[in-house]
């Protein structure tokens, strides 16, 4: 694995260095941008805090993040793996389509705006913390799951505006508190057992194991679902002249 | 091609802060690292920061700070200070030539004290005989222009990179409790460094990211109060909404960002009843000072600091935090390339302010 | 002369079924049927183009065209004229004329302004996912904020109309318009958050639990006018005048004096309602304190006083005289606004257009910095959602509509209101053709073009970044002008497209 400080060469230069190799390792990040942008193969091990736009277009390749990172993270991605040993800032995984977003820590406003699926491409969020307002803005696939490890499941989890003018895709949140604005065109709906064990532990499978959690600890909570309810959305918002 | 003020110059920006709250003295130079390394933020056309507690052997005097396009300019404004202010020093403020920063102006910084007959004749306070003062300097004395005027504080602006302007400056040599600094990105060439950031009145100074889109909105309705907005930048209004509210209406800090952040009618229904009324009787009574579209401002003031979002928060913001030193940035970056351990750190909900003050005692 | 007819009714004779709709439903005589022909007759003097019996006619056999008859060319002595002067030749009369000025060569301002939107510097927002508020209050300020001595706050305000969406509907009085027509507004404006204006012909008892969205006028006639209709409403609103016809007063003839609009007017059945042209308690602005006063002691101070005036030539220091009159909201009516009956001259050559109106009257508040006290209500000719943006960015804080809320109960602008025949059962006392409107469909329909607007004006703020309405109040930078000269971009306060 190459190994790379980023303390010791420009921007430029580190990340023409990091396209050198498949798989590299670079510390002391501050704030270098676009880092394991549209990468296809390999590993990319960081620590410090990336800049803005880590992982944008991310086509396959696997990113660690050892620390926070910034804005507009996982930007339009669209396979591979991403996760982040700590929070996230503003616009994580905006209009992303394919791949898994893994942050052990909270994430800013507008998280998963207008992720996407398509054929095999899921995508999917999961969130350790909390939530900033506007999760999950104009959904249109894929998965976002907010687990509130650090609050409880008697707490609320999201700011404002969770999910609005979503219209497809799924939010799980583990939380038995809804989260405040609702919009009334989505459905909450507090799970069963059952329906935990069926679709949530194939989801959060691989992120137990790389933030070495309990499976069953993170399960033991309540989850609840939020989807789109197709028949509330008014249909009736255009007239033809 | 138009001066800053004759047309409306879009920026997008980054900004940061450092505020010492046990009153130390940080180096200007931290400052200058910290916001230098959010330079794609900016494009090389406006750069400045804002200090506070720089001037403590001249605290009781305003510190005026001014750019001259000519002698002549310098001389019809002295005429001015001089029959205004006792003037207990004056000088260049020493710059050092950087080949990134040209076509500097004459910049000259002069420590005064309003004539006390004047201000009696004037039946005005210190401050607004000051602030009066100033603003008539800015608007009538041609080729003249006051970018900061408060006491025991000064700005520090030109047009070029943040990192580029502190060596100009020579911001080593300054230290104090508080800095501001912001990095440009004018959307076209202003080419006058009176349209830099940080934008003072007193010893209040903004700097802001975001293009707000109340802009006229808000200008017309501050403008209502003899202000008059000159640069037609969102710092300039979103200065004197603050100096307003603030030093004529006498509303707190939070208050304030009540006001130009308020809260979302659906958010304020969730409040308990003397919140829902308070924020609603904020919202009434001031609406034409709500500020839409995104901004991040940091907000200095003597003793103290500000940082809000507004209420969408479509600008990033990070705080943190050291022992006893708050840090402000667009990016946890610039915050760890001065303070890489940091107690804590964390993005501010829109609309919620974030504000320091010196800590009980501390006298600076 | 006199046989001329302005419009022809045509009818394609395959696609009549003989059903008589048409006969039925014209309220103008223009259709009648020849029992021993079995033909229709049609009497084109008596058209109105109201369209009735078309929208009415089941296989749409019918069609109205302009007459075809041509008067002998002539740019000056155009057709219109030439009617005019033979009308009046014949008649001897003021010629008397309904609805809005058409006047050409006046300029629709709105009609030269074009909207911002932003792009990349800044976001725009979609209003459908994201927040939009055009919550908006009306009425007076206090100057500054006030503390207690505990240290917070004292709510100063004071009262204040809260409406949903900044669009009012205008004051359209029982007797000019049906009953029907005033509890269709009524019950729209609750469904929707906002207030309608009973006019100046008293308010019917059906409608006093409406009060919550009614807002009642004073007028010079003082028709209907008592204590228990001043608090039967949520603000009272001080009729001046009205664009279209300002310095004018008013004359419901007694033929409409019948019935309920006479006990609700409280003047005697057949006897003729005039509004002087001034009110004659207010020959000067002190007075006019006194009146604002006087209905505000009568109503324990509890709610706002509104003055209407019509957009004339010196309207804003009249506005700035208002606000210092104690009024807390000014509603100026402009040169476009709509009538039941105006003398057409009056209508066609008095006044200002309400765009050139708000920027002085806004502007000028603002420079003697008096503009936050009071709020601002434009109304006359405002036709769709973009003249309420264009008319709040001008300086206005809402607006209000008549004939556009008239035309969701379906008028068609045959402005022939004042003859009290009204086919649409709206501008009549007829009881056979008020019955012909529904007052719950009637509020349906507004209901659904009021909130069609409002989700108009957030598509458009939201383009512009903009997520509240107060943000958009004023703010001139959102507009840009075309086709304009200097003069008119000073005083309205905008820069010319491309700037």
């Amino acid at each position: 694995m190459l190994k790379l400080d980023a303390l010791m060469m420009d921007e430029n230069e580190l990340k023409k260095e990091a396209d050198t190799a498949e798989d590299v390792s670079i510390i002391n990040c501050l704030g270098q941008r676009y880092l394991g942008c549209a990468r296809k193969k390999g590993h990319m091990l960081l620590s410090g805090t990336p800049g803005n736009g880590l992982a944008s277009y991310l086509d396959g390749a696997r990113i660690d993040v050892d620390g926070n990172v910034q804005d507009a993270v996982a930007d339009t991605m669209n396979s591979g793996l991403v996760t982040i040993h700590g929070s996230a800032g503003d616009a994580l995984c905006y209009a992303m389509r394919g791949g898994r977003v893994f942050v052990s820590g909270n994430a800013g406003y507008r998280a998963g705006v207008h992720m996407k699926a398509y054929k095999d491409k899921q995508s999917l969020l999961i969130i350790g913390g909390t939530a900033g307002s506007f999760l999950g803005e104009y959904l249109a696939g894929g998965t976002i799951i907010v687990l509130g490890l650090n609050k409880g499941d008697d707490s609320p989890l999201t700011g404002f505006f969770c999910g609005n003018g979503m219209y497809a895709g799924t939010i799980y949140i583990r939380s038995r508190v809804k989260p405040v604005n609702l919009s009334d065109t989505l459905s909450w709906s507090v799970m069963s057992e059952m329906e935990k064990q069926e679709e949530l532990v194939p989801l959060l499978s691989d992120y137990v194991k790389i933030f070495s959690l309990s499976l069953d600890a993170v399960l033991a909570g309540t989850f609840a679902r939020i989807r789109a309810d197709s028949s509330k959305i008014s249909k009736q918002l255009y007239a033809a002249v | 091609m138009k001066k800053e003020g004759e047309v409306r110059i879009p920026s997008g920006c980054a900004v940061c802060g450092i505020f010492a709250r046990d009153g130390r003295s940080i180096n200007g130079e931290v400052i200058a690292r910290s916001i230098a390394l959010m330079r794609n933020r900016s494009n090389g056309l406006g750069g400045g920061f804002a200090g506070y507690g720089i001037y403590p052997q001249y605290k009781d005097y305003y510190a005026v700070h001014i750019f001259y396009d000519s002698l002549k300019s310098r001389e019809e404004c002295e005429r001015f200070l001089d029959s205004h202010f006792d003037i207990i020093n004056l000088s260049k403020i020493p710059v050092r030539q950087i080949e990134s920063i040209t076509d500097a102006p004459l910049i000259w910084r002069y420590f005064v004290s309003p004539l006390v007959h004047k201000i009696q004749d004037s039946q005005l306070d210190e401050n607004e005989y000051t602030a009066r003062c100033m603003i008539r300097i800015n608007n009538q004395i041609d080729g003249a222009y006051v970018f900061s005027c408060g006491k025991n504080m000064g700005v520090f602006k030109a047009v070029g990179y943040p990192e580029d302007v502190a060596r100009f400056y020579r911001l080593e040599d300054y230290s104090g409790y508080a800095w501001t600094a912001h990095g440009r990105y004018p959307t076209n060439t202003p080419g006058w460094w009176g349209g830099a950031h940080p934008f003072a009145l007193l010893d209040l100074s903004v700097v802001h990211n975001g293009e707000i889109s109340s802009y006229d909105a808000n200008r017309r309705a501050v403008e209502m109060y003899g202000y008059s907005c000159n640069l037609l930048t969102d710092t300039e209004v979103i200065t004197y909404i603050l100096d307003y509210l603030t030093r004529k209406e006498g509303l707190t800090l939070e208050e304030c960002a009540n006001v130009i952040a308020a809260p979302f009618w659906s958010t304020i229904a969730l409040k308990d009843r003397d919140e829902a009324d308070r924020l609603s009787y904020l919202r009434k009574m001031y609406s034409s000072f709500l500020i839409t579209g995104p901004f991040s401002i940091l907000v200095g003031f003597t003793g103290g600091m500000m940082a809000l979002n507004d209420r969408l928060k479509l600008r990033s913001l990070v705080v943190g935090e050291k022992g006893s030193t708050t840090y402000f940035s667009s990016e946890e970056a610039a915050i760890r390339a001065v303070e890489p351990e940091l107690d804590r750190v964390w993005a501010p909900a829109g609309g919620q302010p974030v504000i320091v003050t010196l800590d009980e005692g501390v006298c600076v | 002369m006199n046989n001329f007819s302005r419009f022809r009714i045509n009818l394609r004779k395959e696609d009549c079924i003989s059903c008589r709709s048409c006969v039925k439903q014209c309220s103008f005589n223009a259709i009648s049927w020849n029992e021993e022909t079995k033909s229709l007759v049609f009497n084109h003097a008596g058209c109105t183009d109201c369209q009735r019996c078309v929208s009415f006619c089941p296989r749409g056999a019918l069609f109205i065209t302009r007459n075809e008859n041509t008067f002998a060319p002539h740019s000056l002595y155009t057709e219109k004229v030439l009617r005019e002067l033979f009308i009046q030749s014949e008649t001897g009369g003021v010629l008397l004329s309904s609805m809005g000025s058409p006047a050409e060569k006046v300029p629709v301002y709105f009609d030269h302004l074009l909207l911002n939107a932003s792009q990349v510097t800044n976001p725009s927002i979609d209003p459908l996912r994201e927040p939009m508020e055009t919550r908006t209050f009306l009425g007076r300020r206090p100057a500054h904020a006030q503390r207690g001595t505990d240290g917070k706050l004292v709510n100063n305000l004071l009262p204040h109309l809260d409406l949903q969406t900044p669009i009012l509907f205008s004051a359209m009085s029982y007797g000019a318009v049906s009953l029907n027509v005033q509890k269709a507004l009524a019950r729209a404006a609750e469904k929707l958050g906002t207030y309608f204006n009973c006019g100046e012909g008293g308010l019917h008892e059906s409608l006093y639990r409406y009060s919550a969205n009614t807002i009642v006028q004073v007028a010079s006639g003082r028709f209907g006018v008592h204590e228990t209709y001043l608090n039967s409403a949520s603000a009272i609103e001080i009729k001046i005048g009205q664009g279209a016809k300002p310095g004018i007063g008013g004359h419901l003839t007694g033929a409409k004096i019948i019935g309920d609009v006479s006990a609700t007017r409280m003047v005697p059945e057949g006897v003729d309602a005039i509004s002087p042209a001034p009110h004659h308690d207010i020959y000067s602005i002190e007075d006019l304190r006194q009146l604002v006063s006087s209905l505000k002691e009568a109503t324990g101070y509890r709610k706002p006083v509104i003055v209407k005036v019509a957009a004339v030539h010196n309207i804003a220091p009249i506005a700035s005289g208002i606000a210092r009159s104690g009024a807390d909201i000014i509603a100026i009516d402009g040169f476009r606004g709509g009538t039941g009956a105006a003398p057409m001259r009056i209508r066609d050559n008095v006044g200002l257009p309400i765009e050139l109106a708000v920027a002085v009257v806004d502007q000028r508040l603002r420079d003697e910095r008096i503009r936050n006290q009071v709020s601002i209500i434009a109304s006359g000719g405002i036709r769709c959602s973009t003249d309420v943006v264009k008319a709040l960015a001008l300086g206005a804080d809402a607006v209000s509509i008549g004939t556009a809320a008239l035309c969701a109960l379906g008028c068609h602008l045959c402005a022939s209101c004042s003859s009290g025949k009204c086919a649409w059962g709206l501008a009549t006392q007829n009881p056979e053709l008020v019955k012909r409107l529904d007052p719950d469909q009637g509020a349906d329909n507004l209901v659904r073009l009021v909130s069609a607007w409002t989700r108009e004006i957030k598509e458009i703020m939201g383009g512009m970044g903009i997520n509240s309405i107060e943000a958009l109040k004023g703010n001139r930078l959102a507009l840009r002008a075309v086709g304009l000269n200097e003069k008119e971009l000073e005083i309205l306060g905008v820069r010319y497209g491309g700037e």
